[in-house]
């Protein structure tokens, strides 16, 4: 489902003397449909970065990253928009979302586009909001406002409302108590359970032997010191 | 897996709503934009962002068709087909405008009659493509204020009384109420209050995802393209120096110029 080869990535910061930082060297790896890949590494090694590649917000120097038959490598925009929509979800650390519409609709919005009904699409919002513990009387308030851990919950309700055929998670459980924890850790084994790809990140070592059924190391992908 | 591979292969195949190549305007020794190409596709909503001077206002204003480019083509996907909008005659442009095309202007007083109701604003586009029976152009007029959360009793007010949040969702409801299917806008939250700006920003999400409208947007607020705007371009000195996924240019920017203006932003 998620298939990367020979990735490379450096960035170039021209307005720093064009110093030029590679960051990635032929990485590779696969997931398969119903299957959680965690990368782990150190700080800094690459982990954000590869996810971000597959995301399609980084682009890629060379290689091939096919998600569901496309190469997000070198996609068009409106491919990857496309892709994000129907098959690529995406938890990240930070909930980015217009002030002010409700909590209930932030979550309900990529069904919305995926063009389910407007009831049927806050129905979901709603269970979902409620199996992880969001109050009710929160529903309607813009999440901007909320707690860290709370916004977290909304980012990870929105990326489990529709049912993606592959999920990136990027520290889906960091700050969270041990009753949510172990909801987006079931949240995550039903997602596997329907067939889902999913590629994460997990500092959370329980979470990680929970979850995943393999580990990528991408210090491997580390290109060496030049020194 | 197939229905989601299906549907990306269909967004690959439809036809652009807008092609644009090689669209150039000068000012007699100056450029204003050069040599300008992209295409712009149903239901995408393209941002054009650049420092004051960069050509992006210029550009929109060749776009809609006010002002007439030196070279290139602007070919839209009319009823009858592809045309170059650059080199229609005149009364067909003009019936674009009032149809299949809308323009929001930064001042909402460029795109409104402020000698004029707020009903009547809304309702003389509609008179302006064929509707004549006042009750359904009343009622047609009253929905789309409460649309863009204007309450139907300030229906007789005049845009003047308004605050200018409201003038410019009114200039909104005006420019759609039609159903055009491009939309140009002009920096459509400059000049407003943060909260009113969220206000709009969340309206018109809301109205190109409900009525699958193509627009493009002119703005110097990375922020708002980056909730707005499927796709960007940054222009700078007239030309397109970068262009792509809205949230790649601003993530991973790869010209000098767009890593200059990515990183001096001020956080808050």
């Amino acid at each position: 489902m998620i298939e990367i080869s020979n990735l490379c990535k450096s960035f170039t910061l021209h307005n720093q003397g064009g110093i030029v930082i590679p960051v990635m060297k032929t990485a590779s790896l696969s997931v398969l449909p119903g299957e959680c890949v965690g990368l782990v590494g150190a700080s800094g090694a690459g982990k954000s970065t590869l996810m971000r590649m597959v995301w399609g917000n980084y682009l890629a120097a060379a290689g091939v990253i096919r998600v569901g038959g496309l190469d997000v490598a070198r996609a068009a925009p409106r491919e990857i928009i496309a892709l994000r929509r129907d098959t690529l979800g995406y938890v990240s650390q930070f909930l980015r979302v217009v002030p002010r519409v409700p909590t209930l609709d932030v979550v309900a919005e990529p069904l919305r586009v995926l063009g389910v009904p407007a009831e049927m699409a806050r129905a979901r919002a709603a269970d979902l909001l409620a199996r992880l513990n969001i109050p009710q009387r929160l529903w309607s308030l813009s999440p901007t406002t909320f707690s860290g851990g709370e916004q977290q919950r909304v980012n990870i309700a929105r990326g489990f409302a529709h049912g993606y055929p592959a999920l990136l998670l990027d520290e889906p459980t960091a700050s969270l108590d041990a009753a949510n924890r172990a909801v987006v850790l079931d949240l995550i084994a039903e997602a596997k359970a329907r067939g889902a790809a999913i590629l994460g990140i997990f500092h959370d070592e329980g979470a990680r032997a929970r979850v995943c059924d393999r580990l990528v190391d991408v210090t491997g992908f580390t290109p060496k010191a030049a020194a | 897996m197939m229905t989601a591979f299906e549907s990306s292969c269909a967004a690959t195949t439809d036809r652009p709503l807008l092609q644009v190549q090689g669209l150039t305007k000068r000012y007699g020794a100056r450029i204003g934009c050069a040599d300008v190409s992209f295409d712009l596709f149903p239901g995408e909503v393209l941002g054009i962002v650049g420092e004051s001077g960069s050509g992006k206002s210029t550009l929109l204003s060749c776009l809609a068709g006010h002002l007439t480019p030196d070279a290139g083509r602007v070919v839209f996907d009319t009823d009858q087909g592809p045309r170059d909008t650059a080199t229609m005659a005149e009364p067909e442009r003009r019936r674009l405008e009032r149809t299949d095309w809308a323009f929001v202007h930064q001042n909402p007083r460029d795109g409104l009659r402020m000698g004029v109701s707020a009903g009547g604003n809304v309702g003389e586009r509609l008179m302006a493509v064929g509707a004549r029976h006042y009750g359904t152009i009343r009622e047609t007029a009253i929905d789309w204020l409460g649309r863009v959360e204007i309450a139907a009793e300030r229906i007789d007010d005049r845009p003047a009384a308004f605050s200018g949040g409201m003038q410019q969702r009114l200039q909104i409801a005006r420019n759609l109420v039609t159903g055009p299917r491009l939309v140009f806008m002009d920096e459509p939250t400059g000049g407003l209050d943060v909260s009113v700006q969220a206000r709009l920003l969340d309206l018109l999400r809301g109205l190109v995802r409900e009525m699958g409208l193509s627009a493009i947007v002119v703005t110097h607020d990375l922020a708002v393209v980056r909730l707005l705007a499927d796709r960007l371009m940054v222009m700078k000195g007239g030309h397109v120096v970068e262009q792509g996924l809205t949230d790649q240019v601003l993530d991973d920017p790869q010209h000098a110029y767009t890593q200059l203006l990515v990183s001096s932003v001020l956080q808050v």
